[in-house]
């Protein structure tokens, strides 16, 4: 009767510690994670900053002005355009491959 | 060895039990202790104990981003720090006081007055300051002076889409546009939570959510960004030629009847809140309305042709350039005698519509007017969105009813009109307008045949032919087709003789319509005045460059522009 009860004694403490530890554990765990949530916010304010950034310099009028004024660059004239229909291909010239057959 | 007798051992029998009664005494006190802390003060110490570990914590998200059809940002926040103090705390030199001035770029005595009221525990010393003043105000370290963080909404595209953006107000709520519309979408919520910190301040447990975090969801808008930007410049720049008063643009997709653009000038810059003032924060093409004049002509001679009362080769006769109804006399530029009803379109003849127009009974007109969404709001979900005017078709004089058929005695916003065009670019279907993207194909409202669509739209073809009010509305490669409009603008309830509203609602390319535009310019002063002369250019210029930007077939050859002199409008109507 003594000697089960000392048993019973033996595995109430390791099951108590056994709380005490996987308590701990479960806390370590939980303030790793929510330290990556706030990992993840920082990351989230970052990248709407960069988008932020990203559309400002990408925006349309700023970059018609730079293509204009800095790179000199024009839209081409109609006459300088050609287009291309599926099924007729051109060559460099831009002359129809198609009508060249003889 | 001492021997004590019995006699000296034994106590007074009082001292034991004054012992004795000590003893129960203490204990009774220690129970009623503990009676009394277990019970009454429970849950004060509870509470006592509970706030050594636990803490609640706060957690925002940004508000949601606005983007174009293709995941381009228009509208987004991003954190920044606002300057906050609690008078009850603060203990502050006045040399640290004037240190705080000047980082914060404020008056000494303003925060003086602001920190005055010592009752007080929360006061903004200044709301959003860029990140290094907010270090360097935290650097300082002052005792009840701390950070806030909150989030500022940026609007990349500036002034270039700010009508339909709208505004937030500094506390993050829509105020206007889309903004207003969709707050409860867009809107963002704070979260807050109790946790269990640890000696280290880490959370280690969380106990209960308080308040659900609310995460501000995205918005995709129908517009494009591309063809937003090349419409508010192309306006921009007609503005400026033509030294207009105001104008507006609206671009549709022809088939689904999405917004792809809408822009009107004047404009603010939605970053700078300093700028905004009442005339230039209205959205015009949506808010206002005005008299249409001979853009809305297409309209009344698509209900003749609907009840069989003419085709396209039916002859009207317009001499001798007057017509009297009633005491009133409608008037064309000039006598054009016989022509087709094609002609009327083409050449903008006021006599002839109104003839064709008083030959149906005033309900048919109405009708036609009513379910092309005139006098009724276009339903895009905008705050303060007009209906334009249409009255009860009972209440109409002749005079009115032939006024009406050209677009005068009658109201209507730019994105009504534009919307109502979807009739001949759909073959008949009345589309619902959008300011969000669609993903399905929308259904819209048979209004006329198919055939008198068809009809109609060759006749709008014609106006920017040889022979037409339109010349410049021409786009290279493409097939165009539109109606202009000039009418008198109305000032006190009369018409000005020397305002005008010039006006160009047209789509292309006409073999398979993919875009709608319409173009109002509001008093140009500057010697034109025509809506071929002064909105056409603006139509040709954005439809050119949105159909090679949306890779637009071609369905007409390279060199197909031909230049003529535009027939001139008429002074009422155009």
């Amino acid at each position: 009767m003594v000697k089960l009860n000392i048993l019973l004694a033996l595995i109430l403490i390791t099951s108590a510690l056994g709380v005490v530890t996987s308590q701990h554990k479960a806390r370590s765990l939980f303030a790793a994670l929510e330290n990556e949530h706030e990992i993840a916010r920082q990351l989230d304010v970052k990248w709407g900053q960069l988008q932020l950034e990203q559309s400002t310099l990408a925006m349309h009028g700023r970059i018609e002005q730079i293509a204009r004024i800095k790179l000199n660059m024009k839209a081409p004239s109609v006459s300088r355009v050609q287009i291309v229909t599926p099924g007729h291909p051109v060559d460099a010239g831009g002359n129809s491959v198609v009508e060249r057959v003889p | 060895m001492t021997h004590y007798s019995a006699a000296n051992i034994t106590m007074s029998a009082w001292r034991s039990r004054f012992l004795l009664a000590m003893l129960l005494l203490g204990l009774l006190g220690l129970v009623g202790r503990a009676a009394y802390l277990q019970g009454m003060k429970n849950d004060f110490l509870r509470q006592e104990g509970e706030s050594r570990y636990s803490r609640i914590v706060e957690t925002s998200v940004n508000r949601g981003m606005i983007t174009d059809r293709h995941g381009e940002v228009l509208a987004i926040s991003t954190p920044v720090a606002s300057v906050c103090a609690n008078p009850r705390e603060l203990a502050a030199s006045s040399e640290q006081l004037e240190n705080l001035a000047v980082l914060l770029k404020m008056d000494v005595t303003e925060i003086q007055k602001r920190i005055a009221d010592k009752r007080r525990e929360f006061v903004y010393l200044k709301r959003r300051v860029l990140p290094e003043s907010a270090d360097s105000v935290a650097n300082m370290n002052m005792p009840g002076v701390f950070l806030k963080n909150e989030f500022q909404r940026f609007y990349p595209a500036k002034e270039m889409a700010a009508h339909v953006l709208g505004l937030t107000d500094i506390d993050d709520q829509g105020q206007e546009g889309v903004e207003r519309e969709w707050q409860e979408k867009l809107a963002s919520g704070l979260g807050k939570r109790r946790v269990i910190r640890d000696r280290k301040g880490r959370i280690v447990e969380d106990v209960e959510k308080i308040q659900a975090l609310r995460q501000g969801q995205d918005l995709i808008l129908s517009l494009d960004s591309g063809i937003q930007h090349l419409a508010h410049s192309g306006l921009k720049h007609a503005v400026e030629v033509h030294k207009a008063e105001a104008g507006s643009i609206v671009v549709l997709d022809a088939q689904t009847g999405e917004v792809l653009a809408l822009s009107n000038l004047p404009v603010y810059n939605p970053n700078r809140r300093a700028t905004i003032n009442d005339a230039n924060r209205r959205n015009r093409a949506l808010v206002d309305t005005f008299e249409p004049g001979s853009t809305l002509k297409p309209f009344a001679i698509a209900a003749a042709m609907e009840v069989g009362q003419v085709n396209p080769d039916t002859i009207v006769q317009t001499a001798p350039g007057t017509f009297k109804v009633g005491r009133a006399t409608i008037r064309d530029v000039k006598d054009k005698g016989k022509l087709s009803v094609a002609q009327v379109i083409q050449e903008s003849s006021n006599i002839g519509t109104a003839k064709i127009a008083l030959s149906l009974p005033a309900q048919t007109l109405w009708e036609i007017f009513s379910r092309s969404g005139f006098g009724v709001p276009a339903g895009i979900g905008f705050p303060g969105e007009a209906k334009g005017e249409l009255r009860p078709y009972n209440t109409w004089r002749p005079i009115e009813q032939a006024t009406m058929s050209y677009g005068h005695g009658i109201s209507v916003s730019l994105l009504q009109l534009a919307r109502a065009y979807t009739l001949f670019t759909t073959g008949g279907e009345l589309k619902p307008v959008s300011l969000l993207k669609q993903n399905v194909p929308v259904m819209g409202q048979q209004v006329i045949s198919r055939s008198t669509a068809l009809a109609m739209s060759n006749m709008l073809e014609l106006v920017t032919q040889p022979g037409g009010t339109a010349p410049l509305a021409q786009v290279n490669g493409y097939r165009v087709a539109g109606k202009t409009g000039t009418a008198h603008k109305l000032v006190n309830g009369r018409y000005a003789s020397d305002r005008y509203i010039s006006s160009f609602v047209g789509y292309a390319p006409v073999s398979n319509p993919r875009l709608i535009i319409a173009v109002m310019l509001d008093e140009p002063s500057a010697g034109q005045y025509f809506g071929g002369a002064v909105a056409a250019p603006v139509f040709s210029r954005v439809m050119t460059g949105a159909l090679r930007m949306l890779n637009v077939p071609h369905d007409a050859p390279a060199n197909n522009i031909v230049r003529f002199p535009a027939t001139p409008e008429v002074e009422i109507g155009g």
